[in-house]
């Protein structure tokens, strides 16, 4: 399905780059993966197209950038409309962003707080962590995915933060299956799908790339 | 049959000031119920429980939640009148992609430069000027970050306006000394009906602000 050019801009562990990615491979678009080193000197074009926040992903399509996941996916959504990720009701495709928005503003803070406490993770780093979990869990309810029947925005916006959740178990000593079974069942569901499964990366090397990071910010 | 609509809301609101455009934008009949923010009210809880925050758009008894979500949904439904959204895809990724920087940058920065003091005032006067810049520097020669037209990015961020009186007059600066292309643009908006009456009166801001300053003990 070739509607022109479209490159991104990546970093192989962002859960940010992997919703850009899913959602592409959802629709069967072709694409060039550019590794961005974000550690080693961000390139000329990542600067040029994302002068804001310097961060990726960014999405160009034709040489145009749009920045900031939750809006790449929207536009590839909009872009490639099958199979469609956000539902065609006005009132749903509200709810579905409203979550989309819950995600963002709350889920990859909670797991940070976790993996760089220095010494042992603080209950309340932990508490918090679950209590968003149970709050998806309610917006899951007893559909398959957040979409309904099938993967949807939310799932898609939601399933790469997954993939630093072994590294959060690992530092917080609890598992997302005990406290969270529901939502544990969700991410079984979807990893079931063969788009999720082949683009996300093994959580053991997210765990690494942690380890790393927390070197290099000096936490012990 | 027709439809009912209800706001949830806060007079002083930035973000519900947005919601109140778009629905006359949309010539949309509603219903608007001031909520008490330190005394929640049930109905409040029941619509936003994840949140508990306004504004909230009641829409025959559905509620939708986030201010920049609601102007979305008020756009979608209501499609025939006032385009607030571009049609263009890349357009519409780039206005909201503004909206999202106004939504991250805006609030935080310009409540310090009334609820603190010193040099973390000082530190957010500078900051909230670089935004301003930044979002002058997106807007350019055009007449409105929609270009011709009024859109969402002008609707979302003009709300601010009306405490910009308290965040100048406690933290010792003039907007339009540092941006006057902003106050240009600014001048623009409230010629336009629902902009004006929409926003409230900045003194009566400032007297909110005054006594907001007074219950966090910023002096």
């Amino acid at each position: 399905m070739s509607k022109g050019e479209v490159v991104l801009l990546d970093c192989w562990a962002s859960p940010f780059c992997l919703r850009a990615k899913i959602a592409l491979a959802e629709k069967g678009v072709e694409y060039e993966a550019r590794a961005e080193n974000l550690f080693g000197g961000k390139s000329d074009l990542l600067l040029k197209s994302n002068p804001i926040y310097k961060k990726v992903p960014v999405l160009l399509h034709d040489g145009k950038p749009m920045c900031e996941s939750t809006i790449i996916v929207n536009y590839i959504d909009e872009t490639w409309p099958s199979p469609p990720l956000l539902p065609s009701c006005a009132y749903e495709r509200a709810k579905a962003r409203f979550w989309a928005d819950f995600i963002d503003k709350k889920v990859f803070d909670a797991v940070c707080n976790i993996w760089k406490s220095k010494g042992e993770v603080p209950e309340t780093a932990k508490n918090e962590f679950i209590e968003i979990l149970k709050q998806l869990e309610g917006a899951l309810g007893e559909k398959d995915f957040f979409g309904g029947d099938s993967l949807g925005f939310v799932d898609v916006i939601a399933i790469p933060l997954t993939c630093w959740f072994y590294a959060v178990e690992k530092f917080g000593g609890f598992k997302v299956e005990n406290e969270c079974p529901k939502f544990s069942a969700w991410m079984n569901k979807c990893m079931q799908r063969d788009t999720v499964a082949r683009i996300l990366p093994d959580p053991e090397k997210v765990y690494e790339f942690v380890i790393t990071l927390r070197n290099m910010f000096g936490i012990e | 049959m027709a439809d009912e609509v209800i706001l949830l809301d806060f007079w002083a609101s930035m973000f519900g000031i947005r919601v109140r455009i778009a629905l006359a934008e949309k010539g949309v009949k509603y219903e608007y119920k001031e909520q008490d923010l330190f005394n929640k009210s049930p109905l409040l809880l029941r619509m936003n429980p994840v949140h508990k925050k306004i504004p909230v758009l009641i829409h025959n008894g559905k509620s939708v939640c986030e201010s920049s979500i609601i102007v979305q949904y008020i756009d979608e439904v209501w499609k025939d009148k006032a385009p607030l959204l571009p049609y263009d895809p890349y357009q519409r990724a780039q206005a909201r992609f503004w909206v999202d920087f106004i939504d991250k940058k805006m609030y935080d920065t310009s409540r310090k430069t009334w609820a603190t003091k010193g040099e973390e005032q000082e530190a957010a006067k500078k900051e909230f000027i670089e935004v301003l810049k930044t979002l002058g520097g997106e807007l350019g020669d055009k007449p409105f970050f929609g270009g011709d037209n009024f859109g969402y990015v002008d609707l979302c961020l003009i709300p601010y306006y009306c405490w910009f009186y308290s965040y100048e007059t406690f933290g010792k600066f003039s907007v339009e000394a540092e941006c006057p292309k902003f106050i240009a643009w600014v001048t623009r908006c409230l010629q336009r009906e629902t902009v004006a009456k929409a926003l409230p009166d900045e003194k009566k801001v400032f007297e909110f602000v005054s006594v907001l300053r007074e219950k966090i003990r910023v002096e």
